[in-house]
């Protein structure tokens, strides 16, 4: 880690330490809504990350959109490997924590900032449930 | 989270694996969202489509399912969303044999937990509608905003497997929508037009969704002139919770909680208002051709009432693309006994039972089919079904049933 890490702490949190890279976006989830889970990207095209790949990547998005189905999805995903690392969200709705618990998802939401603006897209994080902690570990690419 | 007596023993294993496996993953949840206990509950209501299963979430049904009997069966009445197909429709649909194979078995392991197979998505107009202040544990956002909302109910958006924890446990974490405080509205909406068809009032709910927000947003919304019917508050509810996340919201004058707006507003709540313009935006920008590939007529599930305004406009058409209705395993029988399957369908429609369009492998019945512009009076389901590859557009019912018989929507 290097000297100048930053830290961000969440109400809520669920799971294991888990560290990867970043996907960012200010916008929603849902598995059903927003996925195409085969292929393992973002499929509505009017989502901010259109055609990107979550796979192994810590999503870090603002709030739980649409229906109930994502408590099933996740643990599916995770079944098949097609799964995001983690779940980094601005706020969560039920289904979200449903779904992440089913599928054991390490997952994070409410903080005192906009946690997609404060973290850069394709950046290295750390989250740690326990603590309650992100971790920017590394800013990522230079845009 | 405290657990009493009885809880303590689901959790030390003493009614078996089951029910603490069951309460585990209600505690999980329940710790998460800082619920200090438990809430009895008297209904639940389990979203559990193949396709949101997967091969994963049908093992681990029937997981559950091969514990011993008197060990794995639901405490309180516990029943079922719509299925991921209709049987009989299955091969007309495009479904395969293994999509087919994984509904059985998740009905199966269903019934040796003790679920009842209701298969609706409509139960509060077809089943039993949960009264004021009574906590249920509902899946289907659709169910819970109508429940919460119009009947005054109380529940959470409660996911496949933590409704069905709740049918096992009898009961689930006392948090969100179950506490009075987070009844209360967080934002004051003004309509200056009161909406005139199904269509306009998933419209409405849409754009409330939208600018609502998220799941703890609860909407206040003045100024809609007379009640409306259980099938106006269903579009409006469905849409707003699709668009928007939302479980609750009230309509001064004419849900149970709202009888005047200071019941559920804290005093200085700012107010925005909604013009007809803003729902005819919202449908416009799903027009972006004129052509259609097939018409459908879900999400929700029809009920008779719709469906018997579905075959008076059908009644001596001759359709030129596909034209799907569907409707509740209830409704059905009814609608066949009524004449209206066979308005339906002699014009070359069908009805379809027990499923929901976009519950059942919505992007493989494209892909089979070859539909991808879709008509629909359903503003959830064209909120829905862009993630699916499909370009559907929203329009009246009888702009849909038009649009079935010249193949394009005017």
């Amino acid at each position: 880690m290097s000297s100048d890490a930053r830290v961000y702490r969440s109400r809520q949190a669920m799971g294991r330490s888990v560290r990867g890279l970043a996907l960012v976006a200010h916008d929603g989830f849902s598995a059903r809504y927003d996925l195409d889970r085969i292929a393992g990207i973002f499929s509505r095209p009017a989502h901010k990350l259109a055609g990107q790949s979550y796979v192994g990547r810590i999503l870090v998005l603002d709030t739980a959109k649409g229906g109930v189905a994502t408590a099933w999805m996740l643990h599916e995903m995770k079944a098949r490997g097609v799964v995001p690392l983690a779940l980094v969200f601005n706020s969560v709705n039920p289904i979200l924590a449903q779904g992440a618990a089913l599928g054991d998802v390490p997952m994070l939401a409410g903080f005192d900032e906009n946690i997609t603006a404060a973290i850069p897209n394709g950046a290295e994080v750390e989250i740690d449930p326990v603590r309650h902690t992100l971790t920017l570990l590394d800013q990522g690419p230079v845009r | 989270m405290r657990l009493n007596e009885e809880e303590q023993m689901i959790l030390a294993g003493k009614s078996g694996p089951v029910p603490q496996q069951a309460l585990k993953h209600q505690m999980l949840v329940g710790d998460f969202f800082g619920a200090e206990d438990f809430v009895a509950v008297t209904q639940a209501h389990i979203m559990a489509d193949t396709e949101s299963l997967g091969e994963a979430g049908v093992g681990w049904l029937e997981g559950l399912a091969a514990t011993a009997e008197g060990q794995r069966r639901v405490r309180i009445p516990t029943i079922t969303d719509p299925r991921g197909t209709d049987f009989s429709k299955a091969e007309f649909l495009g479904q395969t044999a293994a999509m087919i194979d994984l509904e059985r078995r998740a009905i199966a392991a269903f019934v040796k937990l003790g679920v009842v197979m209701t298969d609706t998505c409509i139960n509060y107009q077809t089943i039993q509608a949960p009264t004021r202040n009574e906590h249920v544990a509902f899946g289907d956002t659709g169910v819970v905003i109508y429940s919460n909302s119009v009947c005054g109910a109380r529940s959470n958006f409660e996911g496949g497997p933590s409704a069905l924890a709740a049918g096992l446990t009898g009961r689930t974490p006392r948090y969100g929508f179950h506490l009075p405080e987070q009844r209360r509205a967080t934002l004051r909406l003004r309509v200056d037009f009161t909406p005139r068809s199904l269509n306009e009032w998933g419209a409405l709910g849409g754009v409330i969704g939208r600018i609502a927000g998220n799941y703890w947003a609860v909407p206040v919304i003045e100024g809609i002139e007379a009640p409306p019917g259980s099938d106006q508050f269903k579009h409006f509810g469905a849409a707003m919770a699709s668009f928007g996340s939302i479980a609750l919201f009230h309509l001064v004058g004419h849900t149970p909680e709202a009888g005047k707006l200071t019941n559920v507003a804290p005093a200085g709540l700012i107010s925005r208002r909604i013009a007809r313009a803003d729902i005819d935006a919202l449908q416009q920008s799903y027009r972006k051709d004129d052509r259609v590939d097939v018409v459908v007529f879900s999400a929700p599930q029809l009920s008779l009432f719709e469906l018997r305004e579905l075959a008076g406009l059908c009644a001596g058409r001759r359709f030129a693309v596909p034209l799907l209705a569907v409707t509740s395993p209830q409704v059905k029988p009814d609608c066949d006994r009524m004449g209206y399957t066979a308005s339906i369908e002699d014009a070359g429609g069908t009805v379809l039972s027990g499923m929901c369009f976009y519950q059942s492998y919505a992007r493989e019945i494209a892909e089979a089919k070859g539909w991808k512009r879709l008509a629909t009076n359903s503003a959830k389901l064209v909120n829905i079904l862009g993630g699916y590859g499909y370009q559907p557009m929203l329009a009246s019912m009888e702009g849909c049933v038009d649009a079935a018989v010249s193949g394009r929507l005017a």
